[in-house]
């Protein structure tokens, strides 16, 4: 192995070399893809000494495959955790810790602006088989703890959360899940281990949507959860009943899109700021929710665990409804409207219609998703590009 | 639209079918009609492909090209130009272009009954000697390669068009992050976009850009006769290579001219081959032909003999001993065993390629961590 010492190495070393074989299969320079669904053995010995040994070796796909342990070896690197475990979505990565550490009776408690997915799988479907779900509101840390009972196991947040861009202060949050014997889960797909890496601040576990930031290219799906090898051996075991497993197309391409991540933050975090600085400064634009600003709620937390803010940007329009909104949306030319987010192409959505469409007005506005609001994920592109594209789509 | 914005989106238009906002990758060979004798948009993908075209149009557009033509190789690129010769012509080329083009000119084309003039194309007025009455096309190559040398692409330009011949360039050190050569009066741009336009050594491919219409149905038509066309799927990842090219290339050129200065200053180093220095003999001109970087390949002398520079490029860790270049990984070789390994000795010294040159192609690693790797390979 070629660097798997955790902080020896730079950040950008580590995303182009951590977790991989200094000399890898036929002198070749990349990782092969090895499209295999199962693994064969020379012969019935070799079978025996597989299980009895248990060697790590490859048995069949669902278990693993060598494409996803190099990506998992390189993400445990780049967060500072020993292991990580590799899933097909983010949403997997979240249900397999979930179905692996919370059995009827347990219950988990969500800041409320956590993913909606993650917390309606525990509100509608853990319900079912007997785990309760408790949810306060975001960085309510008294909230938090008050919420704990006898039979709490996990708490969950996002840092930041989606839309808002709310900061969670790591180390009370960690702190809280310690003094009461409870692990704790951070989701960090906004901020990336480029800009906070949870676990240093006591957190158990981090989870990826590794198909934003850590894949950068809008091309594949993958999510990925981090932390203490023997807390996460449950969850890969799981995992191979349960099959959300990654292809190995999926792995490379990850891998591949890893080798950026340095150069591609950087670029996200300095694009993230100059724009949320521009829309401030816009006198159409009534709010900006970006930690990297002063005006920020949680700006003092996130100057203090945030190295950079990211790429995403939410901001109001002032005096206008949703269909005002909805315009300007339209008469952007660079971004793409779609969800999601993390990617080298600039995205743009309007929250009320892409994700809460469906919802009454009286709950949207209870998660805060007001008409006016819009949702920028921004790319790498050129600066003043987007900067130009907004001032003409902001235009009366 | 600026660099970075368009090597995003130009070529990357939304999948109008599924919404996709990455473009589907086309396998298809062939492609269905609706009518006998009326074809569509593609009819069979040797001569043209919905994958291949997106790179192609990414390419022209940061080429500041009309078009692309995307070939399997760097060199199936170039020999796509040679065809474009008859029997009796002439070509001028530099005497530092790459070993695969010379080979390609001195061992193939002459078949053919084409001959080669090489000529020290640092010098523009040498490019104007060799010209005869039957040359038809000039090559030139900026940084060369293993020496770094500079050619005034703008000078051999103007000498080319003032002799009515075609002239082109192998773009592949510089890249068009750095250099656009169809600006400065080029006619073909060519690449080898397994260098630094896929950028993560996974991909073979070549490509010509070109700002005549004429000349693209020229070389458009020899490479469908020949048939030497880029595969869809490394079209796809040389595609998404191109999104982080502007990154990539400027964080390596950055890290390269750090260590081009750290060589520089080292006791232990006799001559360091940077065009970022301003101590080396093409600098004036790649400050003015290369903005943004002075690109991510350098070139070293140690004092000391083969045998120290063979220990040297095989003791680091971070630089891979590899041939090639251009990607997110460091590599580094030793020409006199490994890239100009087939070239006689007393003649490769001619070239200026002594047995203790050293040759880096900066990834896209930490500075300091590659500066510690080659410090401790300094001292084996």
């Amino acid at each position: 192995m070629a660097l798997q010492s955790k902080n020896s190495y730079g950040i950008s070393t580590t995303s182009v070399h951590g977790g991989e074989d200094h000399q890898k299969a036929l002198d070749s320079i990349t990782d092969p893809i090895v499209m295999a669904s199962t693994y064969t053995f020379a012969d019935t010995q070799s079978v025996i000494d597989y299980i009895e040994q248990k060697q790590q070796r490859g048995e069949y796909g669902r278990y693993g495959n060598p494409n996803e342990a190099v990506v998992e070896r390189k993400l445990a690197a780049l967060e500072g955790g020993d292991a990580a475990v590799l899933f097909s979505s983010g949403m997997s990565a979240i249900v397999g810790v979930i179905m692996s550490k919370l059995n009827s009776g347990d219950e988990v408690v969500f800041f409320d602006e956590c993913y909606h997915r993650s917390r309606e799988f525990c509100s509608k479907h853990m319900s079912r088989f007997g785990v309760v779900t408790r949810q306060v509101e975001a960085c309510n840390y008294e909230a938090m703890e008050a919420a704990i009972t006898p039979n709490t196991r996990l708490l969950v947040s996002e840092s930041p959360t989606n839309p808002h861009l709310s900061v969670v202060d790591l180390a009370r949050f960690a702190e809280i899940g310690k003094r009461n014997n409870v692990e704790t889960l951070i989701d960090a797909t906004l901020a990336t281990p480029y800009n906070v890496k949870p676990l240093e601040y006591g957190v158990d576990y981090v989870l990826h949507s590794a198909t934003k930031y850590l894949a950068g290219h809008n091309d594949l799906l993958a999510g990925v959860i981090i932390g203490n090898e023997e807390k996460l051996e449950d969850i890969r075991y799981l995992r191979g009943i349960l099959g959300s497993i990654n292809s190995a197309h999926n792995c490379y391409l990850l891998q591949r899109g890893l080798k950026t991540f340095d150069v591609r933050m950087q670029r996200h975090n300095t694009n993230g700021q100059a724009i949320a600085d521009f829309l401030e400064s816009h006198p159409r634009v009534s709010k900006v929710y970006y930690p990297g600003l002063k005006s920020h709620k949680y700006h003092e937390i996130a100057a203090r665990q945030m190295k950079g803010y990211g790429a995403l940007v939410t901001f109001e329009l002032a005096d206008s409804d949703w269909r005002q909104t909805a315009d300007v949306v339209d008469k952007c030319q660079i971004p793409k409207i779609g969800p999601s987010l993390g990617g080298v192409e600039s995205l743009i959505e309007q929250p009320l219609v892409m994700s809460y469409y469906e919802l009454p007005e009286q709950e949207r506005q209870s998660y805060g998703i007001r008409d006016n609001m819009i949702r920028m994920a921004i790319g790498i592109e050129n600066t003043d590009d987007i900067i130009q594209d907004l001032k003409q789509a902001l235009e009366d | 639209m600026k660099f970075r914005t368009k090597a995003i989106h130009i070529g990357n238009q939304r999948c109008q079918t599924t919404g996709a906002v990455v473009p589907p990758i086309h396998l298809a060979s062939t492609y269905v009609q609706d009518i006998p004798g009326e074809w569509g948009e593609y009819d069979y993908s040797r001569s043209g492909n919905p994958t291949r075209d997106n790179m192609e149009t990414t390419l022209a557009a940061l080429e500041n090209g009309v078009d692309a033509l995307a070939f399997s190789s760097g060199m199936a690129a170039t020999h796509c130009v040679t065809m474009m010769l008859e029997a009796g012509d002439h070509v001028v080329a530099g005497t530092d272009i790459y070993g695969g083009t010379y080979r390609l000119l001195h061992k193939i084309c002459n078949r053919s009954g084409i001959s080669v003039s090489l000529t020290d194309a640092s010098d523009p007025a040498n490019i104007s000697q060799a010209i005869q009455p039957n040359t038809k096309l000039i090559w030139i190559e900026s940084p060369g390669n293993p020496l770094m040398s500079i050619t005034d692409i703008q000078a051999c330009a103007s000498v080319a068009n003032d002799a009515n011949v075609l002239i082109g360039i192998d773009n592949t050190f510089a890249t068009p992050a750095l250099t656009r050569p169809l600006d400065l009066g080029i006619d073909i741009v060519m690449h080898s976009a397994t260098k630094y336009l896929g950028g993560h050594s996974d991909a073979l491919g070549g490509a010509l850009v070109v700002k005549c219409p004429d000349l693209r149905e020229r070389l458009y038509f020899i490479q469908n006769a020949t048939g030497n066309c880029m595969s869809p799927l490394d079209s796809f990842l040389i595609s998404r290579g191109m999104k982080t090219l502007d990154l990539r290339v400027k964080a390596q050129s950055e890290s390269a001219l750090a260590i081009a200065q750290y060589l520089d200053s080292d006791p232990r180093v006799k001559r360091v081959l940077y065009p970022g220095l301003p101590s080396f003999a093409g600098h004036d001109i790649a400050a003015r032909q290369m903005v943004g970087g002075f690109g991510a390949m350098l070139s070293f002398e140690l004092h000391g003999d083969y045998q120290l520079a063979k220990q040297v490029a095989g003791s680091t860790r971070l630089f891979q001993l590899a041939v090639s270049l251009g990607a997110v990984e460091s590599l580094i070789e030793q020409p006199a065993s490994m890239s100009h390994a087939s070239y006689d000795r007393e003649d490769r010294i001619a070239h200026g390629i002594s047995d203790e040159l050293i040759r880096l192609s900066v990834g896209l690693e930490d500075t300091d961590d590659l500066i510690a790797d080659l410090d401790q390979a300094l001292n084996t």
